[in-house]
């Protein structure tokens, strides 16, 4: 049984080392300037990531500023203000929205999603905010911004529920104290509620940050799949992932194949430290919320 | 406040308006609020109602009997089905079984009934960490340990990738359930004079069975849509395959290749296979949550 269970930490391990040694010849060659570089061109053999981590990180950090305001609040509002009826239907849509494969939201927003981005919001940002360069240039409908609204909503349903879970550990005599110095209930819910959850509620979004991140197939439908590193958002963007699932099956020479499996061990410890961080922010709060539970 | 002088009684007058006028302010801030976070709720909700009305509206008109019978027909041939990779995934889930459930049952096991304070600690964190984990990174894995020295795309590889993803769920849920399994029924068992693994097996993992059941399907419905571990391994098939040692087709798989393709046919078809794929997840996860409730109800002590 101990065999067993050391089992995950073997292959946790395992992946880590046969990453690092298929993607060898690799991080031998390009050295540490395979993350500075900005060009990719398997045909010379010339292999720099750089653009795919800006498209990793821009489409994930737009992706979290739309996803943490809209998922926070109905956090909030679920744990605070929904009567019971409306915390139950919601919440097992919210587990429904968490349970759509991947694939599926990439077809929806192929279909559903651009066309709308095409036609409807960025003519509306490039009319009233076209003078940021973040709005500026030709409008496809795929492309960064398009890719981040795809993360937001896929990452949405984590940010709720874990926010949720931690709103909800929130001691109730906190509240009552802040209602009995007369606060209204958004008072009580804005000032001792985030304050008191803040480390919980920065890990829940943490880990959505790592989902985001090592999202692959919705986002590789509609950002466009483009080597660059542009100021616009309606540009054409990659991702880590998204090269890995365009060119993985294509790269038939062998330092074509290290050079992207290197690719997905910078995924790995990107996604790993994260979680790490994540999860240390998330069981902070849960030691600190115990005492105080037991006196109240 | 009573104020004697005039003077005196103008001032309270004046801090009264000013709270007033403040208590009003705060008090529309707060209405404000409710509307707000409602407001978010709603916006949550709108891209899952909008999902569901696309697959039942493109959708629905291309699910019949040849899309559950017949192979996918080539560009510009109207109809054909996906019957291969329905197949094909429901034979990918079941290598994903073998291997993801037997670890994933032994290490919730041991965490609950076996480990050592910290040592429980380590693996529980890695257990973590797995799960977050890209799940293209597992193909990747998967790739380098079955699809090069086999020196093909292959059905076993493709599983193995999916297996090793439902571990982390298998586990963390087996260890839940079994915590909530009372201790006296151990020490009843222990009492009786029955050795520790027979206690486990028929005490322990019997009562808490649907919890065990339960953990598996959730982990078998997230893994049954993945597709990036499966792009480079089970790799996809317009044909039924022969072995589990040649490529495979997949339903997500079959819906990525279809929604990028450039043909209306095969869009429909994607939007098709979306449905039955949903379908599949959803109804695995609605039975998982019924059991769930029922295990409670089980296991919640009786007063």
């Amino acid at each position: 049984m101990t065999g067993l269970a050391f089992f995950v930490v073997f292959i946790v391990v395992g992946i880590f080392l046969q990453l690092t040694v298929t993607a060898w010849p690799s991080i031998v060659r390009y050295g540490a300037g395979f993350l500075g570089g900005t060009t990719w061109d398997p045909v010379f053999h010339v292999y720099g990531a750089l653009p795919f981590i800006f498209g990793t990180v821009v489409s994930a950090f737009v992706a979290l500023l739309i996803a943490i305001p809209i998922g926070l609040g109905t956090a909030i509002y679920l744990a605070e203000y929904a009567p019971w009826w409306i915390r139950r239907v919601v919440s097992v849509f919210v587990d429904l929205l968490a349970a759509i494969p991947s694939v599926i939201y990439g077809l929806w927003a192929i279909f559903v999603l651009v066309p709308i981005m095409r036609t409807t919001v960025q003519p509306f940002l490039q009319k009233y905010f076209g003078f940021l360069p973040l709005f500026q240039g030709p409008n496809y409908g795929i492309g960064m911004l398009s890719a981040s609204v795809v993360l937001a909503i896929m990452i949405v349903p984590f940010i709720v529920s874990v926010s949720r879970e931690v709103i909800m550990a929130v001691p109730q005599v906190y509240k009552e104290a802040a209602y009995a110095m007369g606060s209204t209930r958004w008072e009580a819910v804005s000032s001792i509620i985030l304050s008191y959850g803040k480390s919980g509620i920065i890990g829940a979004i943490i880990l959505a940050l790592g989902r985001a991140m090592g999202e692959t197939m919705a986002v590789t439908m509609i950002i466009g799949n483009n080597v660059t590193i542009s100021s616009s958002l309606f540009s054409p963007g990659y991702t880590l992932a998204s090269v890995i699932a365009n060119e993985f099956a294509e790269a038939t020479d062998a330092i074509y194949l290290a050079a992207l499996i290197e690719i997905g061990l910078v995924l790995l410890l990107v996604s790993v430290i994260v979680n790490v961080v994540a999860r240390m922010l998330i069981w902070s709060v849960q030691r600190n919320s115990k005492p105080v539970t037991r006196t109240a | 406040m009573v104020g004697t002088t005039q003077q005196q009684a103008g001032h309270a007058d004046g801090i009264a308006l000013a709270f007033r006028r403040t208590r009003s302010r705060r008090l529309w801030v707060d209405r404000l609020a409710v509307y707000g976070l409602s407001l978010c709720a709603v916006l949550v909700l709108l891209p899952l109602f909008s999902i569901l009305y696309g697959l039942m509206h493109e959708g629905l008109s291309a699910v019949n009997v040849d899309f559950f019978t017949k192979l996918p027909k080539p560009v510009g041939e109207p109809g054909g089905g996906m019957a291969n990779a329905i197949a094909g995934t429901l034979v990918l889930l079941g290598i994903a079984l073998a291997v993801g459930v037997p670890i994933g049952l032994g290490t919730g096991i041991y965490l609950s009934e076996f480990a050592e304070r910290r040592l429980a600690w380590v693996i529980r964190f890695v257990v973590d960490v797995m799960n977050g984990i890209p799940s293209i990174v597992y193909g990747i894995f998967a790739y380098t340990l079955f699809v090069v020295p086999m020196k093909s795309f292959s059905a076993l590889s493709g599983g193995a990738a999916l297996g090793i993803m439902m571990i982390p769920i298998v586990t963390r849920t087996t260890e839940e359930f079994l915590r909530l399994v009372p201790n006296t029924l151990r020490e009843a068992g222990l009492a009786l004079g029955a050795p520790r693994w027979r206690v486990i097996t028929d005490v322990v993992l019997s009562t808490a069975m649907g919890g065990i059941v339960t953990g598996i399907m959730v982990a078998l419905a997230r893994v049954a849509g993945e597709t990036a571990p499966l792009l480079f391994t089970a790799f996809g098939n317009r044909f039924w395959h022969e072995n589990l040692t040649q490529p495979i087709a997949a339903l997500p798989l079959q819906i990525f290749a279809y929604a990028i393709s450039p043909f209306d046919d095969w869009h429909r078809q994607a939007w098709a296979g979306a449905l039955v794929l949903i379908a599949m997840v959803f109804v695995v996860n609605m039975l998982a949550s019924y059991f769930v409730a029922r295990q409670s109800r089980i296991l919640s002590p009786k007063k």
